[in-house]
């Protein structure tokens, strides 16, 4: 009811703010608008109009061809995993999926009881059944993981381990004791001042120099590993942010009720600064998400990664602006889904 | 009779500034005791000597005899309820979520009959319509009103209010002001940081008046609202007085 009264006022603004303009500003409107149109009709013609979709052939017509990304859409979504294999892959994500709309319905108390659950056990389940070899499922091996797959893998593992690593490192910032927050502090300085490219070459180039000559880790968890830790020092500043944002009043109203310290902490104090920082969280996210394309410098194909390779196949030749608008379409989207979702967490609050 | 607070000669200071001078007093089990005095006088500092939320350097308070130090604390917080100026209610728990979450997880109280006790508070400050609302939900005086009642829950021996009517718009006073008054006539220890003279007359048996860090005055309502020995008091009184 409000809503729709909400939107009545705002359309009727528009409107008014349309008609009460000055003959000049009309006339600079107008011609935006038209420049505007100038520059989306041609796209719309390139990518609609003249494309083409049907067949398996490479294209006759001056528009985009669609067809470059049918023929390869297995690979964008799972990279090179067994075809024979693919419910796997398609079970974790919908795992996975299962889980983000739980969140989404669920009170934000409860959701914060699941949370551990999820953080845990759906990492090890995701790893258990792409590599197969822990539920007696045929060993496919993380080389062959790919596309979308690999970039929500990347995301959604790194980010199960960066929110409790990080929870700890705003914890011990803010600790009394000077050589946990020291720690911290270096521990968090260091990592958000090192690029994410660094990291990634360092896990993957470095790391094996270091460790003992034979102890043999797989490329992938390196990259989780190196991810997590980077990933940990950003979620490690917001969540502090979130933390000085609960009045100290409240800290205080806990402690007289007998509330030991970790019960302050995690049943008055935590709740409310998580909420408060829901926004900066998924943007942290959504940074997360596009940084995994960075990963193709360590040799991995990630949903970029497996466009950029279709690219440079021979028959294909020449369809990479379809390659890459149909990849930022898709980074797109799960970014639009995420900031919605983050939208909706927003609403739910009672603060 | 038995002493349910006692301090002894208690230091505190904030850096140069001197909070608390050599602050004595003491209080039998069912008294009631209003503390007044200008602002920044050490009033509330005082009060939250008492379970600890502010330490003090020099001197002891002992709660039914028991020295407060970090080891007990937790327990003999759990005995006594406090009341906040901004009430502090829990913003992302509902009305009975605050009232149960001490009681199951301090006390252990099994969450069925945690409610019970919970709805039966709610009932005695007037608020049991508003169970399953959530804090921001409520005005100023009902949100107090539920503070009183969370601290309740707990089953405390004693009641410490700091302020609970400065922070209310004037006609939300009385309402709080009433559940206290009931709460005093249950033959409750209780101390009470308030501007409210009309209350220190009806419920306090001793009204302490502080200036400066210091405990300045000590007696019944009587001898300090017709009495008042020190200038300061008497100038603090005409103020309070002419005000209301």
């Amino acid at each position: 009811m409000s809503e729709l009264r909400v939107l009545k006022r705002v359309k009727k603004i528009d409107r008014a703010a349309w008609f009460g303009q000055t003959t000049l500003q009309k006339v600079i409107n107008g011609v935006l608008i038209l420049l505007l149109l100038a520059c989306l009709v041609p796209v719309f013609k390139w990518a609609v109009i003249d494309a083409q979709i049907r067949g398996s052939e490479r294209c006759v017509t001056e528009g985009a061809c669609w067809v470059f990304i049918k023929v390869r859409l297995l690979t964008f979504a799972f990279g090179f995993y067994e075809t024979h294999e693919l419910w796997r892959p398609v079970f974790v994500l919908s795992m996975w999926t299962l889980a983000l709309v739980t969140i989404f319905r669920a009170s934000y108390n409860f959701t914060l009881k699941i949370l551990p659950f999820f953080i845990t056990l759906l990492p090890l389940l995701s790893w258990g059944l792409l590599d197969g070899r822990w539920f007696g499922l045929p060993y496919i091996e993380t080389a062959k993981w790919g596309g979308l797959l690999l970039s929500l893998m990347i995301t959604l593992v790194s980010l199960s381990m960066a929110f409790p690593l990080g929870l700890l490192l705003a914890l011990g910032r803010m600790s009394r004791l000077p050589l946990i927050k020291a720690g911290s502090v270096a521990f968090i300085e260091l990592w958000r001042g090192v690029p994410l490219i660094a990291v990634l070459f360092m896990s993957s180039v470095m790391l094996p120099l270091v460790l003992p000559p034979g102890t043999e880790v797989d490329k992938l968890i390196r990259v989780f590993v190196g991810v997590s830790l980077f990933t940990s020092a950003y979620l490690a500043e917001v969540i502090r942010s979130g933390l000085n944002g609960v009045p100290k009043g409240q800290g205080e109203a806990a402690s007289a009720l007998g509330l030991g310290a970790r019960q302050r902490l995690f049943l008055v104090v935590l709740p409310q600064a998580l909420q408060a920082v829901i926004p900066s969280l998924v943007n942290s996210c959504i940074s997360l998400f596009k940084d995994t394309s960075l990963v193709v410098v360590v040799g991995m194909f990630d949903l970029l990664g497996t466009v950029q390779q279709a690219n440079t196949d021979p028959y294909w030749l020449g369809y990479s602006t379809e390659g890459y608008m149909f990849a930022g379409l898709i980074y797109w989207g799960v970014c639009f889904a995420l900031s919605r979702f983050s939208l909706q967490l927003e609403k739910v609050r009672n603060v | 009779m038995t002493l349910a607070i006692e301090m002894k000669h208690i230091e505190k200071s904030y850096g140069d500034f001197h909070a608390l001078k050599n602050v004595s007093l003491s209080l039998e089990a069912g008294k009631k005791l209003v503390v007044c005095g200008p602002s920044g006088s050490g009033k509330s500092t005082l009060i939250r000597c008492i379970n600890g939320l502010e330490s003090f350097d020099e001197g002891d308070v002992l709660i039914w005899g028991e020295r407060l130090e970090p080891k007990k604390m937790q327990k003999l917080r759990s005995e006594m309820g406090m009341v906040f100026q901004q009430f502090n209610l829990f913003p992302h728990l509902t009305v009975l979520e605050n009232l149960t979450l001490a009681p199951i997880w301090v006390q252990n109280t099994p969450k069925a009959s945690a409610e019970a006790r919970a709805k039966e508070m709610l009932e005695r400050v007037k608020m049991i319509d508003h169970v399953h609302k959530f804090p921001s939900q409520l005005s100023g005086g009902q949100q107090q009103r539920i503070a009183i009642a969370r601290a309740l829950c707990m089953n405390p021996k004693i009641m410490l209010f700091d302020e609970p009517t400065s922070a209310l718009d004037p006609e939300m006073i009385k309402e709080v002001l009433d559940v206290m008054l009931e709460l005093a006539v249950t033959g409750m220890t209780m101390v009470c940081v308030t501007h409210e003279m009309g209350f220190a007359r009806q419920a306090a048996d001793r009204i302490i008046f502080m200036d400066a860090g210091e405990i300045i005055e000590e007696g019944t309502p009587e001898e300090f609202f017709s009495h008042p020995k020190t200038d300061r008091a008497q100038l603090f009184l005409s103020q309070i007085l002419h005000q209301a």
